[in-house]
Order: C-alpha cells, then sequence, then structure tokens
C-alpha cells in the first residue's frame, strides 16, 4: 500500500499542521528506536498512532511531550519550530501526554491534581474556587467527575478523567494518549470515545498510541502505522481496512527467499498438556494450553505482545510456576524441575529481555558468556574460577558467532543490539539445546542483525533442535516457522501449518476475530 | 555562543579516576580554608595542627590505625551486602550485638587460655552480628520487607540493649556509678603491637579485605552475588537462588560488622561500655561508598577517615571545636560526591548551533 503523501483532511484543507515532527531520529543503547519519522497531527483530528510493541510509538511521544530530546530531526507548533528541554515547555505549547500509568496523587482531591503544579495556586488553595473551575471544565467535555471526591477512591476509568482534566486546565490544545483504553472497561472505553469526539470538535487534536485495531477503525480520523521505528504507511480511515492494517503493522517491506525446506517428521520431543501459568500480577496468563513440539521443527508463536507468550516461554524454562497442567520432555513430567536440571537436560532459552534478564547489565563480555554454565566445573581450579578457562571459552564463542566487541573485559552496555543478541543466542546453543525457546529474538533489530538470527535458528533447526519461537513479524513466521500457534488472551486459539495459511488469517485471530470455520 | 556541556563519557578514564577524588579533596579543603580564616582562626596552625596530630609522628599515626580499623572492618562488612543493592544501614547495631556477646563471652570465661577465649570471643560476636544481619535478611527473602528501615530500627535495641546491660545487670560495682562491665581479662584482650594501642584486628582487616575479593571475584557464590546485585531477573534465569543468598548475604555482613564490635571491646576499649562506637557503623557507609565497594580501597579510605577523626581531636586541645572538624569532614564529602559526575561526564566547550 503506498503511503498518503500529503493530508488532504476535509475540516482541514487550508490549515496548516498543528504538530510537524519532521526527520526524528532517537536512539538507545542497542535500538534504534525513531528511524527518521515524520509525522504530522491537523487540528481537531483524532490521529491513532499504531504499531507493535517497540515499534517506537511512545518513544515519538515522549519525544513530542518535551520527556526525550531527539538525536536529530525539527518539531514545529502550528508552524513554528520549538526545541522541549522539559515537559513543561511541551506543555507551554499546549501538548500533553497522558501515560499508561497515572502521575496522580492519591491524597489529593481530584480539584487539588487539577491544579497541582499549574502555577495558578498562591500561598493558600481555594477549594471553592478551584472545584468550581474543575466542575466547569470538566462539564464543558462531559467528563464526569466529582472535583471533592480524593484520587484513590476513583476507579481507573475516573482517574484517567482527572489526567484529561488536568491537562484541559493547562489549556492542552494537542492531547497525547499512551494506550488509554488497556485500563478500561467497555463502557468506560465508549466514554472515553466520546469525550474524545468532543474535544474534537471544540478544535483540540488527539493523538491515540493503540495497537487495538477495532478502536482504531472506530475513533481515528487518520492513521499513522510505526513498524521498527519507521513509518511504514500513514492515511486516513476511510482508505483503510483492518486487514491492511494488520498487514502494515506486522509484515515486512523487504522480500526474503522462503527458508523452509521439506518438511521432516522430527520425533515429539515436548508435550504440553492443559497448561495453567499465572502472571506478575497473579492473574491468569496462560490458560489451558496444549500443544506438541518435535524435533527439527519451528513452532511460531504468533500474538499481539502480552497475551501470554512471555509467560508460556518462562513457564517451559522454569522460571516461573505451573499452576496445573502437564509438561513432558521425552515423556518425562518436568514441570517441577527448576532451571538447572532444565539446562542440563537440553532446555535452553533466549529471553525477551535481553539486558536484564538475557545478560547482566554492568557485567564483562567474559562474566557473562558464563551466565548459564556458571557452576561447572569446567570453568574451576578447585575452589576459585579459572578466568584463563572462561576466557578462551568466550573468545571461542564471540568467535563462532561472530560477536563483534573490542574487548572481552567491557561491560556489555557497550555492545550493540545485534551483537548482545548473538552473544547470547551463541551462548544458548552452544550448551548443545534439545529445545531452544526464544522470545522475540530479532526486535528493535535491524535488518541485516535479524538475518544473523534467523540463519543461527534455522541452522540450528536443521540439526534436529526443536525450536520455539515467539515474534511479532507475521512476514518472518512465514519465512521461517513450520508452524505457528495463534495466542490471544492466554489461550492458544489455533495451531496452523505456515503452508496452509495466510497472514490474513492469522492476523485475524490474534485480534481477536471470532473463529468461523476453518 | 559558545556553551558549556555535559557530554556522558563513553569509557570511564582511569585519568579521571585518579584525578578527580584527590582535586576534590584539595578544594574540600581551599573552602575549609576560607571557613577558617572567616571564622578567625588561622588555617595554616590550624591543618598544621590536624595533621601533625593525625599523622605526624609514629604515635599520631598509630592513633589513626586504631581509630580505622573498626572503620575498615565495618566499611567491608557493609561492602558485601551493597554488592547485592542489600542497603545494609544496621551495622551500628551489628557492631554492638558483636561487642555485647563478645563481652559475654569474655566476662562470663574470663580465666581461660587465650588462644580459646579469643577464637570463642569472635565466634560469638559473628554469630551476634549475624542474627542482626539475618533478621532484615529473612524478611526481605520471604516477605520483600525494606532491609533499610529493619537494619536503622535494630540499631536502636541493639543499642539500648547494651545501655541495659551496662547500666544495670552487667555494671561494674567499683565503677562509680559510671555505666561500665568490669575490665576483661588479659586473656580475652588483643595483642598488641608494641606499645601502641595497634591491636590484632588490623591484620584482621586486611584478611577480611583480601577473602572479600577472592570471594567476590573468584567463587561460584561471589559470582552469584555479582550477578544478583545487578539484576535479579537475570539470577532468576541463570537458576540462582535469590532468596537464599539474600538471606546469607545479611548474615555474613552483620556477621562481619560483629566482629568490629568485638575487636573494638577486646582491643581498645577492654570491657563493655555505654557509647561505644561513636557512630563507626554510619561513618562506615560513607568510606564504603566513596570507595566503590572495593576491599582494599575501603582500607585506605577508612584510614583517611580515621586520620581525620584523629586530627580533630587533636585540634580541639588548642581551643578549635570538633565541630569544626565535622564540618571539614562534611565538606571533603560534599567535594567528592559532587566530583563523581566528572566521572561519568565530561565537559566540553559547544558551539551553538544555528537553527
Amino acid at each position: 500500500m503506498k503511503a498518503a503523501l500529503y493530508h488532504e483532511g476535509v475540516v482541514n484543507l487550508k490549515q496548516i499542521p498543528v504538530i510537524e515532527m519532521k526527520g526524528i531520529n532517537k536512539r538507545f543503547p542497542g535500538v534504534i528506536a525513531n528511524d527518521n519519522i515524520s509525522f504530522r497531527v491537523y487540528p481537531g483530528e483524532i490521529h491513532a498512532l499504531l504499531g507493535e510493541n517497540g515499534a517506537g510509538k511512545s518513544t515519538l511521544m515522549s519525544i513530542l511531550a518535551g520527556l526525550y530530546r531527539p538525536d536529530s530531526g525539527t518539531i514545529k507548533v502550528q508552524g513554528k519550530v520549538v526545541r522541549f528541554h522539559s515537559p513543561r515547555q511541551a506543555l507551554e505549547e499546549g501538548i500533553g501526554m497522558i501515560y499508561q500509568h497515572f502521575r496522580l496523587v492519591n491524597n489529593f482531591t481530584v480539584a487539588e491534581n487539577v491544579v497541582l503544579g499549574s502555577g495558578n495556586i498562591n500561598w493558600s488553595i481555594n477549594h471553592e474556587l478551584i472545584e468550581k473551575e474543575t466542575q466547569r471544565i470538566s462539564q464543558n467535555y462531559g467528563l464526569k467527575i466529582n472535583p471533592a471526591a480524593r484520587v484513590h477512591q476513583l476507579s481507573l476509568g475516573e482517574q484517567q478523567r482527572v489526567e484529561i482534566l488536568k491537562m484541559l486546565y493547562r489549556g492542552c490544545d494537542i492531547l497525547i494518549m499512551d494506550e488509554p483504553t488497556t485500563v478500561l472497561t467497555p463502557g468506560e472505553v465508549k466514554e472515553l470515545f466520546q469525550v474524545l469526539r468532543m474535544m474534537s470538535r471544540q478544535g483540540k487534536s488527539v493523538v491515540l498510541i493503540t495497537h487495538k485495531l477495532n478502536e482504531v477503525m472506530e475513533i481515528a480520523d487518520y492513521v499513522t502505522v510505526l513498524r521498527r521505528g519507521r513509518v511504514v504507511g500513514d492515511d486516513r480511515i476511510e482508505n483503510l481496512d483492518e486487514g491492511l492494517l494488520t498487514r502494515m503493522m506486522v509484515a515486512r517491506e523487504v522480500i526474503h527467499s522462503q527458508a523452509r525446506r521439506d518438511k521432516q517428521d522430527g520425533s515429539m520431543i515436548l508435550n504440553i498438556n492443559n497448561l495453567e501459568v499465572k502472571g506478575d500480577r497473579g492473574n491468569t496468563a496462560v490458560n489451558n494450553v496444549s500443544f506438541d513440539l518435535h524435533q527439527g521443527e519451528i513452532l511460531a508463536i504468533a500474538g499481539v505482545a502480552g497475551n501470554g507468550q512471555k509467560e508460556l516461554v518462562e513457564a517451559l524454562a522454569g522460571l516461573r510456576g505451573v499452576v496445573s497442567g502437564s509438561v513432558k520432555y521425552e515423556g518425562e513430567e518436568i514441570k517441577n524441575h527448576n532451571v538447572k536440571s532444565r539446562i542440563a537436560s537440553g532446555i535452553n532459552m533466549v529471553p525477551e529481555d535481553r539486558i536484564g534478564m538475557g545478560l547482566v547489565p554492568n557485567l564483562s563480555v567474559i562474566d557473562n558468556s558464563i551466565l548459564r554454565s556458571y557452576y561447572k566445573e569446567e570453568f574451576y581450579s578447585g575452589w576459585l574460577l579459572n578466568y584463563k578457562r572462561v576466557r578462551s571459552y568466550t573468545d571461542r564463542i564471540i568467535k563462532e558467532y561472530d560477536v563483534f566487541i573490542s574487548d572481552s573485559r567491557h561491560p556489555i552496555n557497550y555492545l550493540s543490539g545485534g551483537n548482545l543478541q548473538k552473544l547470547l543466542l551463541g551462548r544458548e546453543i552452544d550448551q548443545g539445546p534439545r529445545v531452544l525457546l526464544a522470545a522475540y529474538p530479532v526486535r528493535g533489530l535491524d535488518v541485516a542483525a535479524a538475518e544473523g538470527v534467523y540463519d543461527l535458528l534455522l541452522k540450528e533447526r536443521d540439526k534436529g533442535t526443536a525450536i520455539l519461537l515467539v515474534l511479532e513479524d507475521l512476514d518472518d513466521i512465514f519465512r521461517i516457522a513450520d508452524r505457528v500457534a495463534v495466542m490471544y488472551q492466554g489461550c492458544i486459539r489455533k495451531i496452523l501449518d505456515v503452508e496452509k495459511t495466510s497472514i490474513d488469517e492469522i492476523g485475524s485471530i490474534m485480534v481477536g476475530a471470532e473463529l468461523t470455520g476453518v | 555562543m559558545p556553551k558549556l556541556k555535559l557530554i556522558k563519557r563513553e569509557n570511564e578514564s582511569t585519568m579521571a579516576r585518579l584525578v578527580v577524588p584527590v582535586l576534590s579533596i584539595i578544594m574540600a579543603f581551599g573552602c575549609g580554608w576560607i571557613f577558617l580564616a572567616l571564622s578567625g582562626y588561622y588555617p595554616e596552625v590550624v591543618f598544621t595542627k590536624m595533621f601533625n596530630g593525625a599523622l605526624g609522628s609514629p604515635y599520631a599515626i598509630s592513633e589513626t590505625i586504631v581509630k580505622a580499623v573498626p572503620l575498615m572492618i565495618t566499611g567491608l562488612a557493609i561492602s558485601l551486602a551493597f554488592k547485592m543493592k542489600l542497603w545494609n544501614i544496621g551495622a551500628e547495631g551489628q557492631i554492638y550485638m558483636g561487642a555485647f556477646a563478645a563481652s559475654g563471652i569474655a566476662l562470663a570465661l574470663g580465666n581461660g587460655s587465650p588462644y580459646i577465649l579469643i577464637p570463642l570471643m569472635m565466634i560469638a560476636g559473628f554469630a551476634a552480628g549475624a542474627l542482626w544481619g539475618l533478621i532484615p535478611g529473612l524478611l526481605k527473602a520471604y516477605w520483600q520487607v525494606n532491609e533499610t528501615i529493619i537494619t536503622l530500627m535494630l540499631n536502636y535495641i541493639a543499642i539500648y540493649w547494651v545501655d541495659y546491660l551496662v547500666f544495670g545487670p552487667w555494671k561494674d560495682p567499683n565503677s562509680m556509678g559510671f555505666p561500665l562491665t568490669p575490665i576483661f581479662s588479659p586473656a580475652a584482650q588483643l595483642p598488641t603491637w608494641g606499645d601502641s594501642r595497634v591491636h590484632l584486628g588490623l591484620v584482621l582487616a586486611g584478611i577480611i579485605a583480601i577473602s572479600f575479593y577472592l570471594i567476590v571475584q573468584y567463587t561460584r557464590w561471589g559470582y552469584e552475588v555479582r550477578v544478583i546485585g545487578e539484576s535479579s531477573q537475570a539470577a532468576r534465569y541463570a537458576g540462582m537462588n535469590v532468596a537464599r543468598n539474600i538471606m546469607l548475604v545479611m548474615l555474613i555482613s552483620g556477621g562481619i560488622a560483629g566482629i568490629a564490635g568485638m575487636v573494638e571491646v577486646a582491643g581498645i576499649t577492654h570491657r563493655l561500655q555505654q557509647g561505644l562506637s561513636p557512630g563507626y557503623g554510619y561513618t562506615a557507609i560513607i568510606v564504603t561508598w566513596l570507595a566503590r565497594l572495593n576491599p582494599f580501597v575501603i582500607i585506605i579510605v577508612a584510614f583517611l577517615f580515621g586520620a581525620l577523626l584523629v586530627g580533630g581531636f587533636a585540634v580541639q586541645i588548642v581551643g578549635v571545636s570538633f565541630s569544626i572538624t565535622q564540618i571539614l569532614q562534611g565538606t571533603i564529602l560534599f567535594f567528592l560526591l559532587a566530583g563523581e559526575i566528572f566521572l561519568r561526564y565530561k565537559l566540553v566547550l559547544v558551539r551553538e548551533e544555528a537553527d
């Protein structure tokens, strides 16, 4: 699909954009979060910024809201070039952002929170006055709230209204909301959308950061889609549909050759039955999941991030307890085995969180190379670590997996994302896994680095390793996986042979569309 | 127009690591100089007295070492906990508990052989300090209770417990009302170097520093401690038992601080008394932090803090209030901490780019 080159909005044909970001670049260590992004918003527009987790949406909007500074690029507000050094400066230009985690003082009243930090209060607070003012604004936009209530008494939906009020009170013309509907009930979502429409009618612009397609279709006037830090398309909502948007979100413009080979029937190595796993907040993250994994195959898990993929992988690697169900490895029940015994029996894992879980920040490459084998006798002379041996082991991994570093004694923080992943993957593969679990192994990597990772995985598959791969990019799944399991809300909705399905089918299952027939 | 700007360093430069602290200390003394002059003292006289009092003679140096030893041992104890990002600020209480337990042994078995008595006192001191570390460790490991608050509160319990003993049941009947226990028998006193007050504790501090270095850098358990300190998620991923290690580290940290208490009663006071530690447990936090948890640097920094303490006592004799020394201590700290930023950032001149 061709990206529209300019806006041709009905309401704003002659208007200048209220926001114009051009050539925005932002790097974080090892990741390019924003790669030459251009982004425009017109007055009165509800603009959806769509993309998978890690696509760079929040980074781009945090730049606009003055929280981050771009490495390069310009921002214009009402046609005037601005440079923000703090969120306060952005607010002065009328740009306000509401984050996923609200920034409210729980013990203060609604009205106190609204005026807090606005500079409009003197030595003492006239409660009657600020409550009246809060009331006036809330009625203006149909935000139902009691200005005298304390924030800790409010539901999340009501707290969100306080955040909106805060922004309106400060005269904000452009409201950015980061995934505003995740904390809301369906009823509250409806109310929020009404408020947003009201704001739009009064000439205010809204940017919604989201990955929920149905909401985009319902509320947005205009959509910009980001993937891997780049704009992959933008258009008026009339010219789009869910299928097109799914493709833009998860597909990839570069068409690679198919990497599959004639499917061999390897024997079953892992058998998961009715697995239930809890998430960090005690919620049921994985619910009644069953599947088999065979030697020499890549089974991809597709799904929008946050639907239980991470918890599933952690449970299989032994990092997370199993509530019920069974995990059989070559016929033996291993659900209560700990991490070390799973590593010993050949189950290795590449976690989603590269620095922080897969690798230890601030420790050297040498130390990191033995993270999952540090207890093995071969690295010790008596009681003490034999760094000569550890070092030669590190050097071998660096060489074999082509990790580029200047000095292996340096902390891993200095490595790029691609090199981190090669070190991590190399370390896991080097242990000779029979089952390899990998969560989002190419997230944030550029095309070349991603290809390197896929090559390693395919080689491993050809050696007969069974690979469970969590991916967000559907094109990639079709290129390298043999089968694909679609996860939605903790369940595996369907397991399909990649040769017998299509991106559209997978895409619609992963956003929760009803399954009709086969 | 050119502007000064702070730019993050890619690598920490070794040069900066040496130059920055030295410059910081010089600037702190410069600041202290002005302060003394404004307060009507002759700075050169005060500084000379201080230097001579702390380092000017063999006796002065020996006194500095005497004050530095508890700081060294306690600093090392704290460094182990800090390595795992466990904020043990309860070393003060752990010192008192160690001193209490060691004194109990000394008073009960007063006339034994020193070869049995001293090791027994050491074991008791370690055990009591370890218990004081294990309590917050246990609470942290199983119920995620904040260790900072628990260790702090346990300090008061330990200090008042010792107060109770020296004012009450353990009080020396011949002390004329002073809150002291009877003096230990010679068998329960640490051997000293010549006729100075420098005692075996100095050797102990060296042994602990070397063992800590070897353990943390070179053993399986030390590797676990380093990994857990940086990321408990990575530790979980490596199959390490995080809860057990939290308890173990708090136990050892508390135990070593307990040894510092034992060493103080067996080496210096030779009795349990009120106000046994003038805040060694807190000063040691600063020592550890400035030494960036490096065991050998802790020894050096503790020595410098000992010198500052003894120098402060020396100028008191010529009528300079001890508060002046404390102000100087604070100034040095202030400059050292402010200087830290230049280890991570460098100051560069940039020209404002045209839009």
